[in-house]
């Protein structure tokens, strides 16, 4: 049995998120494509080829040591960007309280991105999420399958061109329509007056 | 026709002893079964206006006056229950499973004493008996968890089988030195011993078998914190998770009458069953006009409303810790204390 | 001659499949795991969340900031308060707002009611799948009264859409604190009547102690977050962290445990229940006087009497076309919802002075300025109304006609918020509930994320469950603390 301490008081701000952004820079100089800061937060916009050494150096780096991936998703820029698909992490540090954002681009022509599960274990069901929303491939990862939607569902719910009430028609997922078959099959034995 | 031609007087004499007899066993039977299920009734409702007094809640209030007439509204509710019997169950060993545990508990209620000249079947092997059949319910936990075709059902049969083969060992250890103590196990004779002794009831020089029998009693009954066949929040019920209607109704009546058989075992092997200690008697003379049957019974309502206390307060066991506590606590100490009892014993008869 | 069949095919053994759930006692809500036995141990465990997905996060693509609030507290319904706060703390960064001081404090005190009432339910839950059924019942007496508090503010007790972006809805009355001085007063207590019935009962600790262990480490690399992690001795709280509302402004301990298991996330909860306790009475002794919501005319709806018309009231006014500016577009004859406005197209429209509302749609809709506001105009003669309508428009008039096209684009469209993106992430009794907005630079967020700790905590159910019993599954279950609404969402 473990006796519970009780800790109190503020911890000691980290490292400047600008610096993290120039320390990236000055180790990896060919991948940073832009550092952008908005309300206080700080965003690297990376290449995707070296993204996992970047966010290994990143978890790794004992001065830095994000070893919290706070969140991990994509954004779908359609047709407003270049590059169509940005995956997000968010990443924080419980040593020294620094957080960043790194930004991965990921082309729609090769939508894939290697895993980051083997840095940190939780990102498993985000990047399993992210799969199952954007229909972003995650290379490496140990068990990549739908996880909020049915196994046979069609298509990417979170992609912009897919339309906020589902597609209309007779593209219905099968598991409704054999829901539905089964319920007016079961119908004569509801009672009524 | 005569009979007195084809049968001598003392022939007749005999038959028509042998039917009153049989008319007064069948009377002893009504009653028995019809008082026994009426308190089934009552310890439902009783334990569930005791736990909801414990838990800052009514119980039930609605059916009657203060809820009383609720065991009969649910009586009457399970009885016209639809029956729903699994597509893939074992139909036959489906049906009988509950008969079995049913059954099996009420035979019990034959051999116990429930006041000096009150029992239906006075047998030398009391004590024997109740173990025995105790024994054969388990057939019908086990084969309803296994006929129901459903993985909840097996596991809780097969944990149930395996608890209560485990705890019955611990129990029958617990009782041997109540019966070297009186010497029987005829259980009139056994009450009868602790009116002349000097304590007056086993749980006083016995009170290392007292509560292990308490602890193996409650694992025997399934009740919490040992009831894991039916351990609801992994087990769904349990052994009985695919029954309905008055099937389940069967095990439910089987499980309270269990329990009052062993409240009463209880009662008659350590508190003394329908007697009062003589010191008792000695402070409140006028109490020998009581009853016996009234002592009986309130030792018994004693013993549920500890189930009932226990079940208020404490979480559940897990099934391997349980199972440690029956083989590597229980009957270790359980046999310690026959050796003790004996020990005992002997030096006493060397002394006097 | 006979061939004897091998052994090992005879006895074929498997592990025994159990599906547990959906529909499960234990399970809390729909969370569906399937467990790989053998004989009672777990050999594999495998979730299955989704069964409670409702797209929340495309949904808030097509909503306004506004909007999308109430969809918050249909995430983790058991702690809405803290879900809403979340969120629109998250939002207040985009916008660049504050809330005023006074709703910093409110925010805080309804936020750490809700932890409390979170922990109770998750205590009680967590009891009742152990086996211990009165604390089941004792929790809820407590989670009630605070629910009574909840439904004394803002009438409802559930889904509450208590605090608004920008502040909170309304201000919280004297009987409302009177009422939470008392339940502050007794709920010490109470906690001490929960841990008497499990905190040293040897079945608890034997159920509890040593099941589920996750080192530090590897918490922190699971993602875990809230109580889940404080267990195995990371002090990471946000509330600490990252401070926001007024808990920069209040005193209060991180309880933390040693052993990461789960006892010590139990023990980290009772504690921080006593730390809201702590928290709620600074709060009500600092709390300051003064407005609820934020004064930030673009973001957050002005207060009912700053806006328009006050000097005018509504039923004196009256709409007037002007036809030598109307062009007969029928762009307000589409939008009248009195359809009191007639004409044909490419001729001045005119208004059913009987029929007319006042609502003034057709003043916004006009493109060409050919509705006028007639001060007094109401039940006038449609001669005296063109004369009315020529005198010159008074500057006061003017500005109130500004704010009133401002206030209809405000209330129909929402906000425009600039472009950018923010991550904020707030300390729910769950863990840490990040929201992750991505402005276009128009009133919709173009993408909205939500990292509800539920979700992570679910992933971490296989790695906390391996080598342990089917008892423990549950045990598992209820320490993490998921609510499936929230894990799905």
């Amino acid at each position: 049995m473990a006796v519970t301490e009780v800790v109190a008081g503020l911890y000691p701000a980290g490292i400047e998120q600008e610096k993290i952004a120039e320390m990236i820079k000055e180790k990896f100089p060919e991948q940073v494509i832009d550092v952008t800061n908005f309300r206080d937060q700080v965003a690297v916009i990376i290449k995707k080829n070296q993204s996992f050494s970047i966010l290994k150096y990143l978890h790794d780096e004992p001065t830095l040591s994000f070893d919290h991936l706070r969140d991990l998703t994509a954004v779908d820029w359609s047709n407003k960007k270049e590059v169509r698909f940005e995956v997000v992490y968010n990443l924080l540090s419980t040593k020294y309280r620094h957080i960043l954002r790194i930004k991965v681009q990921v082309p729609e022509n090769d939508v894939k991105i290697a895993s980051v599960v083997p840095i940190w274990a939780g990102a498993n069901w985000h990047e399993r999420e992210c799969f199952d929303m954007f229909g972003i491939q995650f290379t490496g990862h140990p068990d990549l399958r739908r996880i909020l939607m049915p196994e046979d569902w069609e298509g990417y719910p979170l992609r912009k061109d897919y339309p906020l009430k589902g597609y209309e028609g007779d593209k219905d997922w099968p598991g409704f329509i054999q829901v539905i078959k089964r319920s007016q099959e079961l119908k004569e034995f509801e009672w009524h007056d | 026709m005569n009979m007195a031609n084809v049968i001598s007087p003392t022939t007749v004499d005999a038959l028509i002893k042998f039917g009153i007899d049989v008319a007064i066993i069948l009377l002893k039977i009504v009653i028995v079964l019809a008082v026994g299920l009426l308190h089934v009734a009552y310890a439902t409702y009783f334990e569930r206006k005791v736990i909801g007094h414990m838990q800052v809640r009514l119980g039930p209030m609605r059916v009657g006056p203060h809820g009383l007439l609720q065991p009969f509204a649910d009586g009457i509710k399970l009885f016209f229950k639809e029956d729903i019997i699994p597509a893939q169950a074992d139909k036959v060993v489906f049906y009988i499973a509950p008969i079995i545990f049913m059954a099996a508990a009420m035979v019990n209620l034959s051999v116990i004493p429930f006041d000096a000249n009150f029992v239906i079947a006075d047998i030398n092997v009391g004590l024997l008996f109740i173990f025995a059949m105790a024994g054969v319910g388990v057939y019908g936990i086990f084969i309803s968890g296994w006929a129901s075709n459903s993985k909840y059902a097996f596991m809780g049969g097969l944990r149930s089988s395996a608890q209560v083969i485990s705890y019955e060992i611990a129990m029958g250890l617990s009782l041997v030195g109540v019966m070297m103590m009186a010497g029987s196990l005829n259980l009139s004779d056994i009450i009868r011993a602790q009116g002349e002794s000097i304590f007056g009831m086993y749980a006083i020089p016995q009170f290392i078998g007292f509560i292990v029998f308490v602890i193996a009693a409650v694992a025997e009954t399934n009740r919490t914190p040992f009831d894991l066949p039916e351990a609801e929040s992994e087990l769904v019920a349990g052994y009985f998770t695919e029954y309905s209607s008055f099937r389940f109704a069967l095990f439910f009546l089987g499980e309270y009458i269990a329990m009052i058989l062993m409240a009463s075992l209880c009662t008659i092997c350590f508190l003394g069953g329908w007697t009062l200690p003589w010191y008792v008697l000695k402070i409140f003379p006028f109490l020998s006009y009581v009853p016996g049957v009234v002592w009986f019974v309130l030792k018994v309502y004693a013993f549920f409303f500890f189930y009932y206390w226990i079940r208020a307060t404490v979480p559940r066991y897990r099934y391997d810790q349980f199972m440690a506590i029956g083989w590597k606590i229980l009957i270790p100490v359980a046999i310690g204390n026959i050796l003790l009892t004996g020990l005992v014993k002997i030096i006493l008869k060397e002394v006097l | 001659m006979i061939k004897m069949q091998e052994p090992e095919k005879i006895f074929e053994t498997r592990e025994l499949n159990v599906n547990m759930g959906p529909q499960h006692p234990a399970t809390h809500g729909v969370l569906r795991v399937v467990l790989d036995l053998d004989g009672e141990t777990i050999v594999r465990l495998t979730p299955y969340v989704g069964y409670l997905h409702r797209g929340i996060e495309k949904l808030g693509e097509s909503l306004s900031y506004f909007q999308a609030l109430p969809l918050t507290d249909r995430m983790d319904y058991v702690s809405a308060m803290s879900n809403n706060i979340g969120y629109c703390v998250a939002v207040e960064k985009l916008y660049g707002i504050e809330p005023p001081p006074r709703a910093k404090f409110i925010r805080t005190i309804v936020g750490e009611l809700s932890r409390i009432s979170n922990h109770l339910l998750w205590l009680a839950t967590h009891a009742l799948d152990i086996g211990a059924m009165t604390v089941f019942l004792y929790c809820f007496r407590e989670r009630e009264w605070i629910l009574e508090l909840f439904e004394m503010i803002c009438g409802a007790r559930l889904t509450v859409t208590y605090p608004r972006v920008g502040g909170v809805r309304n201000d919280i009355s004297k009987e409302f604190i009177d009422h939470l001085v008392k339940f502050l007063a007794e709920f010490p207590s109470r906690i001490l009547e929960y841990e008497t019935l499990i905190d040293q009962n040897r079945i608890w600790l034997q159920r509890t102690v040593g099941i589920g262990v996750i080192s530090a480490e590897e918490a922190i690399n699971w993602g875990m977050t809230g109580p889940t992690l404080r267990g195995s001795g990371i002090p990471y709280d946000i509330r600490k962290f990252m401070p926001y509302d007024a808990y920069d402004q209040v005193e209060f301990e991180i309880p933390i445990g040693t052993a990461g298991d789960t006892y010590d996330r139990y023990r980290c909860r009772m504690l921080e229940m006593r730390q809201s306790v702590k928290i709620i009475i600074q709060c009500l002794e600092k709390l300051p006087a003064g407005p609820v919501m934020a004064d930030a005319p673009k973001f957050v709806l002005p207060p009912k009497d700053k806006m328009l018309i006050i000097t005018h009231p509504v039923n004196e006014i009256a709409y007037f076309i002007d036809e030598k500016a109307c062009k007969g577009c029928g762009m307000c004859l589409r939008a009248c919802p009195a359809k009191a406005i007639t004409g044909e197209k490419k001729k001045p429209h005119k208004i059913d002075q009987a029929l007319c509302l006042q609502c003034a749609t057709c003043f916004v809709t006009c493109k060409f300025k050919a509705l006028k506001i007639v001060p007094g105009g109401k039940g006038q003669t449609e001669e005296k109304l063109v004369e009315l309508a020529a005198q010159p428009v008074s500057d006061e008039l003017k500005q109130a006609q500004e704010a009133l096209v401002a206030h209809f684009d405000f209330i129909k469209k929402g906000p425009k918020v600039p472009e950018g993106e923010v991550y904020v992430a707030t300390e729910v009794p769950k863990g840490e509930l990040g929201f992750y907005f991505v402005s276009d630079g128009t009133h919709k967020p173009y993408r909205m994320r939500v990292r509800s700790p539920s979700f992570i905590h679910a992933g971490c159910l296989e790695r906390l469950c391996k080598g342990h019993l089917v008892a423990d599954v549950i045990a598992n279950i209820g320490t993490i603390d998921i609510v499936l609404g929230e894990c799905d969402r």
